[in-house]
């Protein structure tokens, strides 16, 4: 057995409050993933669902209150700041929103050769590198002289996607890296990263709300709910043939771009809630009957 | 509500106590001047130490706080260095010449401010051309030019005025009313000008918000839209700005004071400082730093009302 | 520099601002002549010269004439001058260093944050400027001392922008990846974050410098410290008491006092208006400009049958050069009772400037340049304000996007879905409250009455958007317009909101023009969709024609881009380098 790029056993995040004596709010409840070389794990979820979560503690953005992630076996839980910017060139992120991740007054080219120059690039190679970047992500080369505010939503996103591949990672973390984008954007920027991911074998963790998008570029998918994964497997099983009734719902419920078939769906998902009142109406029936026992002959 | 209250008030105090415990460290940096001072240039060292042990001033300054402190919750302030007069039984009389300059004109300034920058942020036009245009004026020239234009304006070219000098209230209205027409004319400027532009800029940011648009597509009127919803929402910065202005009129009131040669706060103050009146001093700083706290209290509590999501701390 | 372009174009919009060159120039001269202060006055600032009192204006060798103990005024005025710039570079050089670096240190660190503002706090209770006199024994009176002391005081105020800006600039993603880029935080702060807050703290740092400048006038008027120094409060102080042997005594210290610190104040403005733009206008609420000579111009035949005929609506935006731009061009719909059309488009295509022209809720901005809007056969585009207002609630309503802005975060629930049913029919108050509670529970909320007394923090956005929808559908409308309604939602929260909005419909026969860029949305609740690009509907038809069978190359790639749902990542990972 190969040691996997990302094992998460356990894994708890929790956000200590503000105040005297207040309980910490726990985000994360204890999940266990494991991400291969060159795989995507795709993560969907609502939103609140923790899914974000999940992302930023492997990235050291939340704070690991329980369990562990490591990284090729090292255990990066709690890793401190010096492991974090050595571990910078191994794991990095794409954000979903194009706008806030980047900074307004940098030049494309800055943005990109920071990560580089922190991992001790001298000038000359990181600039050739931003250049290669840029090629690579499908950018024309004078993109680099120019402010983020000159750019696309779309243009936008592949310089934030050159930027997670300047230092050569291992892996990205892609929080909902299409879900700000137009319609034809979203594409060919998913196509971007399937083509990126066949050329350099770097692994995602795709962390996403739309079904349709974790399909499309997912090898395995974990779906979150409230904190925890509950159902995980290959794409096909938990997309296909979802067992848990969370995820059956959540397939039901993103309406599909086709009336017929949209049709059919909506009344599967009305017959499902239906079924699902029926048994959860029977049961509060039954529990209050119970109480009103309860109160009627009190032990 | 009153959990917010209660925890708001005892933050005032602790926030008191630490503000006057530093003041009153700075202070004490310089008692061995006040009493040098106090003295005349001839004291000889021996006579410094005696004195200063005479007046409890040779103990540990924490000490000496807590003494002061402890006395100022039983209301004793201790009695004038120079004329032994109860310093805590002087401090009504000309806190409340102060006041009778800063509340009107903060009065004043709030209804003409608030009028002008509601107007001027949804009618726009000449209206707002007139707060625009008030408010850079107000900013342009230092109080104290304004406060010796205006005497010259009205008291000596035009003689309308009494040009310094207070009159009592309750000795004579009319008197009252025209010593202090133009001292307020004065504070009023600046202030009024600070919170017009601040209400202009809050209730325009209210305005292009999107609820103000989805009340708009309900059918309720631009009037119940301008004055229940949005002037609601802009008031909580208008109270902070308000209050903000209180404390800086009061403290500034000290120059008005000056040049209308009237017998306030701000002069009691100036002249213990000057003379080195220590008692008197740290007097006028408690009142100071109470005035302050109280305030910031006020405004707390005034936007825990206005605003449901304030109260939550 | 990271910032050299932006930097350049505020420079460059500094310089062609009349405003901003005049008076920088003229605090520049002011500068100048501070600085010759010991070479162009033939006397120094305290020679008395017993002779010369109260010499006038234009004497020999006193330019400005001299005061009553004989010294020259136009010397005194010189190193007043450079008493006040000495006083501004001390108070707010004090106050900004102050004040940025714990900005930067409480905004940046959120553990250090509390401590940070609570000695702040404290410091904003400090008694201003009764305090500077208080301490007049300890400084002596010495104005750098005090405005060393002064410049403390006003760091709050640096110290408040800078947390504001900083907490808002450490929220970008763009710090989130710099972290993970592993760039230290000393770094960030610098790189990242002080750049973005350097405007706001430029702006501030000119508004202080003439409080430092007025401050300390100020104390001098009253007589703190030296008269060996001169300064213009103390000048002033002079001259007043001679106002009846020489006004030019105190008027030559006013006019120089006055002159920097108004040209401070409004070179400050117009730095700041360099740095943020122009600033906000007014709103006034009314309805919808139109261009000039504007008249609703009905083109094409009326649709008998139409609740709402939109013909060939025009909406344009002012250009920063002043041409009007048009967002929406010629948009023709029609829609009938019952029915429920998609207005279908990508960002920037104009189809929520449409919702808005419809409703007559356009920003000032906007104005309509042509076309026609009925709604019921009445003429709506150049109506007044308040035929518009006698329609909307009753006749067409609204639902928006984004829940939680759109309700007033002051009122309750309540009190805000009865203002709006009052406002629509003008029934009693118990009535619409009544009316209330039972749209809550309509709309499918749980608890009507606990809802109906929160207030929008208290709920969720599921909740929150359920609510509007109650408001919109209170007064039972004809027309519903609904903008990317259930975008802000999950999924399975938007799948009952489309049932809730399918519901209603039914119950109310409400035509429904539902906004969207999600043709996922449109399949399950239009009947018609409408393809809106660059503000132009491009094609028309009943869902499941267009769905098969789209004509227009537009929605035709738009259709394709569509991620198909049946297809399924199947490439197997790259395992290259998997097991080194």
């Amino acid at each position: 057995m190969t040691t996997p790029l990302i094992d998460a056993r356990s894994l708890h995040v929790a956000y200590p409050q503000r105040g005297f004596r207040r309980q910490p709010i726990e985000i994360v409840h204890g999940v266990d993933f494991q991400i291969d070389a060159g795989e995507t794990l795709g993560i969907v979820g609502e939103s609140g669902s923790g899914k974000t979560t999940i992302g930023r503690a492997i990235l050291g953005l939340a704070p690991v209150s329980g369990g562990s992630i490591t990284f090729e076996g090292r255990d990066i839980s709690h890793a401190s700041g010096a492991q974090r910017r050595a571990l910078a060139k191994d794991i990095q992120v794409v954000f979903q929103d194009p706008y806030s991740s980047l900074n307004p007054a940098m030049t494309i080219g800055r943005t990109l050769a920071e990560p580089l120059m922190v991992q001790g690039w001298d000038k000359a190679k990181a600039t050739a590198r931003v250049l290669e970047l840029l090629d690579r992500v499908g950018l024309p080369k004078n993109a680099a002289a120019r402010l983020p505010r000159e750019f696309s939503g779309g243009q936008r996103q592949r310089v934030a996607i050159a930027r997670a591949l300047a230092p050569g990672p291992r892996l990205i973390i892609c929080d909902e890296p299409v879900s700000g984008l137009d319609l034809s954007t979203q594409a060919t920027v998913l196509d971007l990263f399937i083509e990126i991911q066949r050329d350099t074998g770097v692994a995602y963790m795709f962390i996403s709300h739309d079904l349709a998008v974790i399909r499309h570029i997912s090898h395995r998918v974990g779906v979150v709910f409230r904190g925890d994964i509950v159902e995980q497997g290959t794409c096909a099983e938990v997309t296909n043939n979802p067992q848990n009734p969370y995820t059956q719902r959540l397939l039901l419920a993103a309406p599909v771009a086709n009336p017929q078939a949209q049709r059919a769906r909506r009344l599967e998902r009305q017959r499902l809630r239906e079924e699902h009142e029926n048994i959860y109406g029977g049961l509060a029936k039954l529990a209050e009957r119970g109480i009103a026992k309860a109160v009627a002959h009190p032990r | 509500m009153l959990l917010y209250l209660g925890r708001r008030m005892i933050a005032g105090l602790v926030l008191f106590i630490v503000s006057s415990l530093i003041t009153f460290l700075l202070l004490s940096m310089s008692f061995d001047n006040i009493i040098a001072t106090r003295l005349g240039p001839g004291a000889t060292p021996e006579q410094i130490a005696d004195m200063a042990a005479r007046l409890g001033m040779d103990r540990p300054v924490l000490i000496q706080y807590l003494d002061w402190l402890g006395g100022l919750f039983r209301g004793d302030m201790g009695t004038s260095f120079f004329t032994g007069a109860d310093v805590m039984s002087q401090l009504p009389q000309r806190i409340s010449v102060t006041l009778s300059v800063v509340l009107p004109a903060l009065t004043l300034s709030a209804i003409v401010a608030v009028l002008l920058g509601v107007w001027a942020a949804s009618r726009g036009g000449w209206v707002d051309k007139v707060c625009q245009g008030f408010s850079l004026i107000g900013n342009l020239i230092p109080n104290l030019l304004v406060a010796i234009g205006l005497v010259m304006l009205f008291a000596i070219e035009l003689g309308w005025l009494p040009a310094t000098g207070f009159v009592p209230m309750e000795q004579d209205f009319g008197g009252w009313l025209r010593s202090i027409t133009i001292p307020v004319i004065t504070i009023f400027i600046g202030g009024a000008a600070n919170i017009a532009n601040q209400v202009r800029g809050t209730m325009i940011d209210e305005l292009r918000k999107d609820y103000i648009r989805t009340l708009r597509t309900r059918g309720v009127s631009p009037r119940a839209i301008l004055l229940k919803h949005a002037l609601r929402n802009a008031a909580g910065p208008a109270v902070t700005v308000l209050g903000l202005t209180f404390i800086t009129m009061f403290g500034g009131a000290l120059i008005i004071e000056q040049v209308f040669a009237l017998h306030g706060f701000g002069t009691f103050a100036f002249t213990a400082a000057t003379s080195g009146d220590y008692t008197v001093m740290l007097g006028v700083m408690s009142v100071g730093i109470g005035l302050t706290v109280g305030m910031n209290l006020l405004v707390d509590i005034v936007n825990g009302w206005l605003n449901p999501k304030a109260r939550v701390y | 520099m990271a910032t050299d372009e932006a930097r350049k174009s505020v420079l460059h919009r500094l310089l062609r601002d009349p405003q901003a060159v005049i008076t920088a120039s003229i605090l520049l001269a002011t500068i100048a002549l501070g600085l010759l202060a010991n070479v162009l006055p033939q006397h120094g600032p305290n020679d008395v010269v017993f002779g010369n009192v109260n010499l006038p204006t234009g004497s020999p060798g006193y330019p400005f004439g001299a005061n009553q103990l004989g010294q020259d005024i136009f010397a005194r005025v010189l190193h007043s001058i450079n008493t006040a710039w000495v006083s501004a570079l001390i108070g707010a050089s004090v106050a900004l260093v102050v004040g940025t670096t714990f900005g930067l240190i409480g905004g940046y660190f959120t553990r250090l944050r509390s401590g940070v503002e609570w000695v702040f706090t404290v410091v904003m209770t400090l008694p201003g400027i009764l305090l500077l006199i208080l301490l007049m024994p300890l400084t002596g009176g010495d104005f750098r001392a005090t405005m060393l002391i002064y410049g403390f005081l006003m760091s709050p105020g640096v110290y408040r922008i800078v947390r504001n800006q900083t907490i808002g600039v450490s929220k970008e993603l763009y710090v989130d990846a710099a972290k993970v880029s592993g760039v230290t935080h000393t770094r960030i702060l610098f790189r990242h974050i002080l750049s973005v807050v350097r405007g706001p703290i430029i702006i501030a740092t000119s508004f202080l410098t003439g409080t430092a400048i007025g401050v300390q006038a100020g104390l001098a008027f009253l007589g703190v410290g030296s008269a060996e120094i001169a300064s213009f409060g103390g000048m002033i102080s002079q001259g007043f008491r001679a106002i009846n042997i020489d006004p030019m005594q105190f008027i030559w210290p006013s006019i120089f006092l006055g002159l920097i610190t108004a040209n401070i104040v409004l070179f400050g403005n117009a730095l700041r208006d360099a740095l943020e733009g122009s600033r906000p206008k007014p709103q006034k609420i009314t309805a919808t400009q139109t261009t000039e000579g504007f008249s609703a111009e009905v083109s094409g035949p009326a649709d008998e049958l139409a609740v709402l005929q939109v013909r060939d609506l025009g909406i344009a935006y002012k250009s920063p050069a002043g041409v009007l731009n048009e967002v929406v061009r010629g948009v023709n719909l029609t829609i009938r009772q019952g029915e429920t059309i998609g207005l279908v488009g990508e960002s920037g295509s104009g189809k929520t400037q449409t919702a808005f022209g419809i409703l007559g809720v356009l920003p000032l901005e906007a104005k309509v340049t042509r076309g026609s809007v009925r709604i019921e056969g009445n003429e709506c585009l150049g109506a007044p304000e308040p035929v518009l207002r006698a329609l909307r609630g009753n006749t067409i309503a609204y639902v928006p996007q984004e829940p939680m802005s759109n309700l007033d975060p002051v009122y309750t629930i309540g009190s805000q879905l009865v203002e709006g049913i009052r406002a629509a029919d003008g029934c009693t108050k118990p009535e619409a409250r009544e009316r209330a509670i039972e749209l809550l529970g309509r709309v499918g909320i749980p608890n009507p009455q606990r809802v109906f007394k929160s207030y929008p923090h208290e709920i969720s956005g599921g909740m929150a958007q359920r609510v509007l929808i109650a408001g919109a559908v209170a007064s039972r409308p004809k027309i519903l317009i609904a903008d990317e309604p259930t975008t802000a939602l999950d999924v399975t929260v938007q799948a009952e909101i489309l049932d809730l909005l399918r519901e209603l419909q039914e119950e109310m026969n409400m035509a429904i023009i539902m906004v969207t860029h999600n043709f996922g949305v449109v399949a399950d609740i239009c009947d018609r969709i409408a393809v809106m690009k660059q503000g132009q509907i491009v094609e028309t038809g009943q869902i499941e024609e267009l769905f098969a069978n789209p004509s227009h190359e537009y929605t035709k790639m738009l259709l394709d881009s569509i991620l198909d749902e049946d297809t399924i990542r199947t490439d197997p990972p790259v395992r290259q380098g998997a097991n080194q």
